[in-house]
C-alpha cells in the first residue's frame, strides 16, 4: 500500500506528460488527479491505522561501492505517516483546483496544450516529495530533495515565455543547490564517521559522535555539531531560511496552485522534516541546535517585517510562509520536534488554503495580483472571502486563551512559542516569535482588509466582471478550511499533549526516558564500537523522533507562566487592531507613515536589499571571474604560452611535411612512427645483446 | 582464449572500413547512403558481439580475462585482455559508435571517407582499452588521434586548422614524454607486458637531478611522464585549452566521440598505469593532482558561465566533470575510484548526448551562438524535453547517472581531504548555474527571432538516436549497481595492491582511512 501511495503519482505524471496524446488531454488529467485522490485516501487509511511501529519496506538496491550501500526503500513511521497525508491531501486538492484555475490561462494561445504538462509536473513533484519523506537513508532523501527542486524549477518557470519566470526558476534551483551543497557535505561526513548512510545505523551511532572530533577544513570540530550544521544548511536552502531565502518570494512567478502545493504546504517544509528526521543526531549537537533556533527566530522576524509592506498578494503570503517556517525551526531547534511537526501539519492546511484562496481572488480579478487594485471584494466572491477569513483566523492564531479550543494555528503556534520560552536562553527566540506573531496578524489582516473591504480600486472593468470561482476551486477551499479549523484541536494531544500521548503517537518507548545517559569518555579510535555497545542498551531509535533523556522542554513548555501563554494572543490582538486602524478606519495613515519613515519603508519594501547585495556579491562577481579566467587565464596566459611555443614549432614542422594545411597530420604520423621505430630498435638491441 | 572474442570485436570495424574502402564505389547520393548504412551495420554488429564480452565477463575475477596473446613482428607481443576497469569502456565505445554513425546521417561531403575514419577510430579506441602490451597500447593510443585529426581537419568548421594544430601540439608534448618513459620502463623491467609491469616494482629511492631532490625517484619521474600524456587527454587544467577549440571545430559526431570516449583514455591510463605501476610516484603527486582537479572544477565552471558558444560551454563543462574523475582516482579508495570510472561512463552518455543536442539545432540553423537562439521550446517540445533531461543529468541530478559518479567521487575524497571535497562540491552549484542559464537562453522565452519561426522539431531518426542514451542515463541512475558490481572487485584489488606497495615503501598512506 505504501508503494501504491508513492508510485501512483509517478504513473499519473507519466500519463499526463506522455499519455495524453494517446488517451486524450481530459482523460489524462482526470486519471492523474484520480490517482492522487486514491493515494490520498490510502495515506489517510495508513495514517489512522498506524500503530506507531517502524516498518521498513525494501524495494531494490541502489548503490553499492565498498562499504557504501544504499537501497531504494520505504521507512514508514509516524513522521512518514504525517508527511504522507500532508503531501497527498494538499496535492490531490491542488490537482482538483487546477482544473478550474488553469482553464483558459491567458498566458497561452488556444491551440497550446499546456495543461498536461502542468499536471505532469505537479504529479512528478508529488512523487519526488513522497520519495523524500519515505526514504530510509540519506541518499534517497537527497534524491527526493533534488527531485522536488527540479519540479519546483519546472513549475516556477512554467510560464516560460515570461523572462521573470525563467529567472525565478533558475534562482530557485541555484539557491537550493547552495543548500544542497551543505546537505551533500553532511552526507559525506556522516558516511565518513559512521560508515553508513542508512538511518537506522546512523541513529544508532549518533550518540558516539558527541565525543568525536573530525578534522574539517582548517581545524578540528565536534563531529555531531558539524554534521548537524551541514545538514541544516541543506534545510535552510529548501525551507528558505535567512540568507538562502531569496528564491522563495520570486518563486511566486509560478502558477498559484504551485505556490500552494510546493511553496507553502510541502516542499518548503522538507527542511523542517529533515531536522526532525535527524533528531537522534540533532539531540547530540547542542551548538547546531542553538544555531537552528537562532536562524529560525531571526527568519520568522525578518520575513514578517517584509510581509508588512508588500503589495503583491502572493508575495505577502510567501513572506508569511518564510516566517512560519522560522517558527517551525525554532521548535525543532528547541528540541520539541513534535511541536515543529505540529505546526508543519496545521500550516500545510491553512497556508494552502490562503494560497488557493488568493488564487481564487486572482482568478476572479483576471490575474491582477496587486492588492492596491483590489478592495471591496467580499460581496463579489463570498465563498473565497469566507475561506480566506478562516485561513487568516488560523494563521493569526485565533482561539480561546488558556484553553485548547481554537483555530489550527492557535494551537500549533502557541505550542512553539511556549516551547521557545521554555528553551530559550535570554529569551531571544521567544521575543522574536511574539513580535513576529504581532506582525503576522497585522499583515494577514491587512491582506484581508485591502482585498475584501473598502472601496474597489484600480481598473473598474476588472471589478465589475469579477466573479466567484467554479466549484472545482471552491471544494478544495472548503476541505482545507475544515483542516484549518479543526486539525489543531483534533491532534493537539498527539503532537503537544503530555508525555504519554506524544510518545504513543510517535511510537517512542516510554522506558527510554528513565534510563540514564551514561557518559563515559570514549577512546577516539574505536568510538563506533563502544558507542554501539554502550548506548544500545538504552538507546534504540524506536520512535519516529528522539528526545534525549535530559531534554525536558516539552514538559516545561506546558508549565510556562500564564503571561507567556497569553502573549501570542495579545500580540495577535494588537496586530489586528493596528491593521484595522490602518486599513479600515484611517486609511490615510499607511501613506503618511511610509513618508515619515521613508528609509525604513524602502528598506522593508526592498526586502532588506538582499537581492541587490547578492547580485553584486555572487552573480556579477562570478561572471566577472569567469570572463577574467577565460580571457586572461585561458586566452593570454595558457594559449599565449602555447602560441609562442608553436611559433618555434610550426615552421619547423611544416617544412618537414611540405603541405601547410594538413601537414601536421602527417608530421604527427611521422613522429609517431619514428617513436615506434626508436622503441623497437631499442628493444631488439636490448634483447639481442 | 575464448574464440578471440576481443580481437573479433576490436577488428570488425577496421575490416569493415577496409571493405568500404575497397568495395564501395561512386560519389553520388546512393553510394553515400550505402556507406552510411554499411557503417551503421558494422558498428551495430560490433556492439552486438561486444555484448558477449559482458556476458562472459566474471566480475569477481580480478585478473585479466579473455586474454589473447600472440607473437608479433620484431619480437613484439600482441596481447589483449580486459578486467573490471576496462570492460565498461569497451562497451561504452561499442555502444556509442552506432549512435554516432546514425547521428551523422546529414553528412554530405566525402561520406565514404568519413565513415572509414570513424570505423578505424573505433578499432583504435577499443585497442587502447584492451591492449596489455606497452607498445601495443602506445600504438593504439597515438594512432587513434590520426582519424580524429582527419575528422576535425576535413569535416570540421572554419577554424579547423588552428584547432587541430593546438590539439596536436598538446598531444605531441605528452606523447614524447610517455614514449621516453616507456623506453625507461623497458630498460628497467625488461618487458613490455603490462601484467608483468604491474607486478614490477620500479625504483623509488630519492635522488638528485640537476640540483633538485626528486622524492620517489624514478617512479615520480615515470609518473610525471605518463601524467603529461594523460593530463592532456583528460584534459586537466591548465592543459585543457585545446578541448574547447577542438570541440567547436569538430563536426557533431567528432565532438561526441571526443567527449564520450577519447577523453576517457586519460582516466583509464591513470588507472592502468599510474596507480598500479608507480604507486609511490602517484602517492607523492596526489596533492598536486587533487589541487589541479579542483582548480579545474571551479575555474572551468566559472569560464563556462560566460561562454557565448554552446559547444564551448559544454566543452568547459566536460573539463569540470573530468575534474571529478581525477579527484576520485587519486582519492585512491573504493568509492573514489568506483565513482571515477562510473563518472567517465556516465559522462560518455551525457556529454555525448549534449553535443548531439547542439548538433540537432546546428544542423538546422548552422550556428552555435547562444544569442542566435531563444524560445525554441515553443516549436520544438520534444527537443526541449530531451535537452532538459540531459541538462539535468549534466548537473548531476539524483536518479540520473550523472549523480552517482559525482557522489561517489566526493564521498571518496571527503575521507582524504575535506578542502578538496568542499571546493569540488561547490561545483554542483556552479554547474547548475551555467547549465540552466544556457538552457534558458536557448530554449525559453518567446520565439521572436525571425529565422527560427519555421524551425522543425526533431525527426523520428533524431529521436531514435537519443533513445538509447536516455535509457542508459536513467538505468544507470536508478540502478547503478549494474555497473558498480562489474568494476568493484577489480578496483578493490587495485587499491589493495596500491596500499600494499605503499606500505612496502614505508608509507602508511591512505590505508587506515581507506579501510572504511
Amino acid at each position: 500500500m505504501e508503494l501504491f501511495v508513492i508510485f501512483s503519482p509517478l504513473v499519473g505524471a507519466i500519463l499526463a506528460g506522455f499519455g495524453w496524446k494517446i488517451i486524450g488531454e481530459k482523460a489524462a488529467l482526470i486519471s492523474a488527479t484520480l490517482l492522487l485522490f486514491l493515494a490520498c485516501f490510502v495515506s489517510w487509511f495508513l495514517f489512522i491505522g498506524f500503530d506507531g511501529d517502524l516498518r521498513i519496506i525494501e524495494i531494490s538496491k541502489w548503490m553499492s561501492s565498498g562499504s557504501l550501500e544504499a537501497y531504494w526503500a520505504i521507512r514508514f513511521d509516524r513522521l512518514t505517516a504525517i508527511m504522507l497525508i500532508v503531501v497527498t491531501t494538499v496535492s490531490a486538492l491542488v490537482h482538483l483546483y487546477s482544473f478550474g484555475y488553469m482553464d483558459h490561462d491567458p498566458n497561452w494561445k488556444h491551440d497550446e496544450s499546456y495543461k498536461p504538462r502542468f499536471f505532469a509536473y505537479l504529479s512528478f513533484f508529488t512523487f519526488a516529495m513522497l520519495m523524500l519523506v519515505t526514504s530510509d537513508n540519506l541518499l534517497q532523501m537527497f534524491f527526493g530533495w533534488e527531485g522536488v527542486g527540479v519540479a519546483s524549477y519546472l513549475l516556477i518557470g512554467f510560464y516560460y515565455k515570461k523572462p521573470t519566470a525563467n529567472s525565478a526558476a533558475i534562482k530557485a534551483f541555484v539557491v537550493n543547490r547552495v543548500g544542497d551543497f551543505g546537505f551533500a557535505l553532511g552526507i559525506f561526513g556522516i558516511f565518513y564517521l559512521t560508515g553508513s548512510i542508512q538511518f537506522s545505523d546512523v541513529f544508532l551511532l549518533a550518540p558516539g559522535l558527541v565525543d568525536q572530533e573530525i578534522s574539517f577544513l582548517w581545524t578540528e570540530w565536534n563531529a555531531a555539531n558539524l554534521i548537524a550544521f551541514l545538514l541544516f544548511v541543506g534545510a535552510m536552502g529548501k525551507s528558505a531560511q535567512l540568507f538562502l531565502h531569496t528564491w522563495l518570494p520570486d518563486a511566486m512567478e509560478g502558477p498559484t496552485p504551485v505556490s500552494a502545493l510546493i511553496h507553502a504546504a510541502t516542499m518548503v517544509t522538507a527542511g523542517v522534516f529533515l531536522v526532525c528526521r535527524m533528531s537522534p543526531l540533532m539531540e547530540f549537537a547542542p551548538n547546531a541546535m542553538a544555531f537552528i533556533t537562532f536562524i529560525g527566530a531571526t527568519t520568522a522576524f525578518f520575513a514578517a517585517t517584509i510581509g508588512l509592506v508588500q503589495n503583491d498578494i502572493k508575495r505577502v503570503i510567501a513572506y508569511s510562509t518564510c516566517s512560519q517556517l522560522g517558527y517551525m525551526f525554532v521548535a525543532a531547534g528547541s528540541g520539541v520536534y513534535s511541536a515543529a511537526m505540529f505546526h508543519l501539519f496545521t500550516h500545510a492546511f491553512f497556508k494552502a488554503l490562503l494560497f488557493l484562496g488568493a488564487g481564487s481572488v486572482i482568478h476572479a480579478m483576471h490575474h491582477e495580483q496587486d492588492m492596491r487594485n483590489y478592495g471591496g471584494l467580499r460581496k463579489k466572491i463570498p465563498y473565497t472571502f469566507v475561506a480566506m477569513m478562516i485561513g487568516t483566523l488560523a494563521i493569526t492564531g485565533v482561539g480561546i486563551p488558556l484553553t485548547h479550543y481554537g483555530f489550527a494555528g492557535f494551537l500549533s503556534k502557541d505550542a512553539i512559542i511556549e516551547s521557545a520560552y521554555a528553551a530559550s536562553v535570554g529569551g531571544y527566540s521567544f521575543w522574536m516569535l511574539v513580535i513576529s506573531a504581532l506582525f503576522t496578524s497585522f499583515y494577514s489582516w491587512r491582506l484581508i482588509f485591502m482585498t475584501f473591504y473598502g472601496k474597489p480600486r484600480g481598473d473598474s472593468h476588472t471589478h465589475t466582471s469579477a466573479h466567484e470561482s467554479p466549484k472545482v476551486m471552491i471544494i478544495p477551499l472548503a476541505i482545507l478550511s475544515l483542516g484549518a479549523i479543526f486539525s489543531g484541536m483534533i491532534w493537539y494531544k498527539s503532537f503537544f499533549g503530555d508525555h504519554y500521548s506524544v510518545n504513543k503517537f510517535f511510537g517512542i518507548e516510554e522506558t527510554e526516558y528513565h534510563s540514564q545517559y551514561n557518559d563515559d569518555n570514549h577512546g577516539s579510535s574505536d568510538v563506533k564500537n563502544e558507542g554501539l555497545s554502550n548506548h544500545s542498551s538504552f538507546y534504540m531509535p524506536s520512535g519516529a523522533i528522539y528526545m534525549a533523556p535530559d531534554n525536558h522542554i516539552l514538559d516545561e513548555a506546558h508549565h510556562v507562566p500564564k503571561w507567556v501563554k497569553l502573549s501570542p494572543f495579545m500580540a495577535m490582538l494588537l496586530g489586528f487592531i493596528l491593521s484595522y486602524i490602518f486599513y479600515i478606519w484611517r486609511t490615510d495613515l499607511p501613506q503618511k507613515l511610509a513618508e515619515n519613515q521613508r528609509p525604513l519603508y524602502l528598506f522593508l519594501l526592498n526586502k532588506w536589499y538582499f537581492d541587490e547585495v547578492y547580485e553584486i556579491l555572487f552573480v556579477r562577481s562570478a561572471k566577472f571571474f569567469g570572463r577574467l579566467l577565460w580571457k586572461k587565464g585561458d586566452g593570454t596566459v595558457i594559449d599565449g604560452f602555447i602560441d609562442n611555443l608553436s611559433m618555434v614549432f610550426i615552421p619547423l614542422l611544416t617544412r618537414l611535411a611540405g603541405r601547410a594545411q594538413s601537414g601536421y597530420i602527417f608530421t604527427y604520423a611521422f613522429a609517431m612512427v619514428l617513436g615506434i621505430v626508436v622503441l623497437i630498435t631499442w628493444m631488439t638491441l636490448g634483447t639481442g645483446s | 582464449m575464448d574464440y578471440f572474442l576481443l580481437s573479433i570485436v576490436t577488428f570488425i570495424p577496421a575490416i569493415s572500413a577496409l571493405i568500404l574502402l575497397v568495395v564501395a564505389r561512386g560519389n553520388d547520393a546512393a553510394a553515400a547512403l550505402v556507406a552510411k548504412r554499411f557503417a551503421l551495420f558494422a558498428t551495430g554488429v560490433t556492439f552486438f558481439v561486444s555484448l558477449f564480452i559482458i556476458a562472459q565477463f566474471e566480475p569477481e575475477n580480478t585478473g585479466f580475462q579473455m586474454v589473447e596473446e600472440a607473437e608479433w613482428i620484431m619480437g613484439l607481443k600482441y596481447k589483449l585482455g580486459i578486467d573490471g576497469i576496462s570492460v565498461l569502456f569497451v562497451i561504452l565505445t561499442t555502444f556509442m559508435m552506432p549512435i554516432v554513425v546514425w547521428a551523422s546521417w546529414g553528412i554530405e561531403v566525402r561520406v565514404k571517407e568519413y565513415m572509414i575514419a570513424f570505423l578505424l577510430l573505433e578499432t583504435l579506441m577499443l585497442g587502447v582499452f584492451m591492449a596489455l602490451d606497452l607498445v601495443l597500447f602506445y600504438l593504439f593510443f597515438e594512432a587513434g588521434l590520426i582519424p580524429m585529426f582527419l575528422i576535425i581537419g576535413i569535416w570540421g568548421g572554419a577554424n579547423r586548422v588552428y584547432a587541430s594544430f593546438k590539439f596536436f601540439l598538446y598531444t605531441l608534448l605528452g606523447s614524447v614524454l610517455m614514449l621516453i618513459a616507456m623506453v625507461v620502463m623497458y630498460a628497467e623491467a625488461g618487458t613490455t607486458d603490462i601484467e608483468s609491469l604491474m607486478l614490477h616494482q620500479f625504483a623509488f629511492d630519492d635522488f638528485n637531478l640537476f640540483g633538485f631532490q626528486i622524492l620517489g625517484g624514478t617512479q615520480t619521474l615515470l609518473f610525471l611522464a605518463f601524467f603529461a600524456s594523460f593530463a592532456v587527454k583528460m584534459p586537466m587544467w591548465p592543459v585543457h585549452t585545446w578541448l574547447p577549440d577542438a570541440h567547436v571545430q569538430a563536426p557533431t559526431a567528432g565532438s561526441v566521440v571526443l567527449a564520450a570516449i577519447l577523453l576517457k583514455m586519460g582516466g583509464y591510463g591513470f588507472l592502468r598505469f599510474s596507480l598500479p605501476m608507480f604507486p609511490v610516484g602517484s602517492y607523492i603527486m596526489t596533492d598536486f593532482i587533487l589541487w589541479l582537479s579542483v582548480i579545474a572544477i571551479v575555474y572551468t565552471s566559472l569560464v563556462a558561465l560566460v561562454q557565448s558558444d554552446m559547444k564551448k560551454l559544454i566543452a568547459y563543462s566536460s573539463v569540470a566533470h573530468m575534474g571529478y574523475v581525477t579527484i576520485g582516482i587519486f582519492a585512491a579508495n573504493q568509492q573514489g575510484i568506483d565513482g571515477a570510472i562510473f563518472q567517465m561512463l556516465s559522462h560518455g552518455f551525457i556529454s555525448g548526448a549534449l553535443f548531439l543536442c547542439v548538433g540537432v539545432i546546428y544542423d538546422r540553423m548552422h550556428t552555435r551562438e547562444i544569442e542566435a537562439y531563444g524560445g525554441l521550446v515553443n516549436r520544438m517540445p520534444a527537443y526541449a524535453l530531451i535537452f532538459m533531461f540531459f541538462t539535468m543529468a549534466n548537473v548531476g541530478l539524483p536518479g540520473t547517472s550523472g549523480f552517482v559518479g559525482e557522489f561517489l567521487t566526493l564521498v571518496g575524497i571527503f575521507k582524504v581531504n575535506t578542502w578538496i571535497a568542499l571546493l569540488a562540491t561547490s561545483g554542483v552549484v556552479l554547474s547548475a548555474a551555467y547549465a540552466l542559464w544556457l538552457y534558458r537562453r536557448v530554449m525559453m522565452g518567446d520565439l521572436i527571432k525571425e529565422a527560427l519561426r519555421t524551425i522543425q522539431d526533431m525527426s523520428l531518426r533524431e529521436r531514435a538516436v537519443f533513445a538509447p542514451l536516455v535509457f542508459m542515463t536513467l538505468l544507470l541512475g536508478v540502478y547503478p549497481v549494474l555497473a558498480l558490481d562489474l568494476i568493484g572487485p577489480s578496483v578493490q584489488s587495485l587499491i589493495d595492491n596500491y596500499n600494499s606497495a605503499l606500505s612496502i615503501a614505508g608509507i602508511d598512506g591512505n590505508t587506515i582511512i581507506a579501510s572504511h
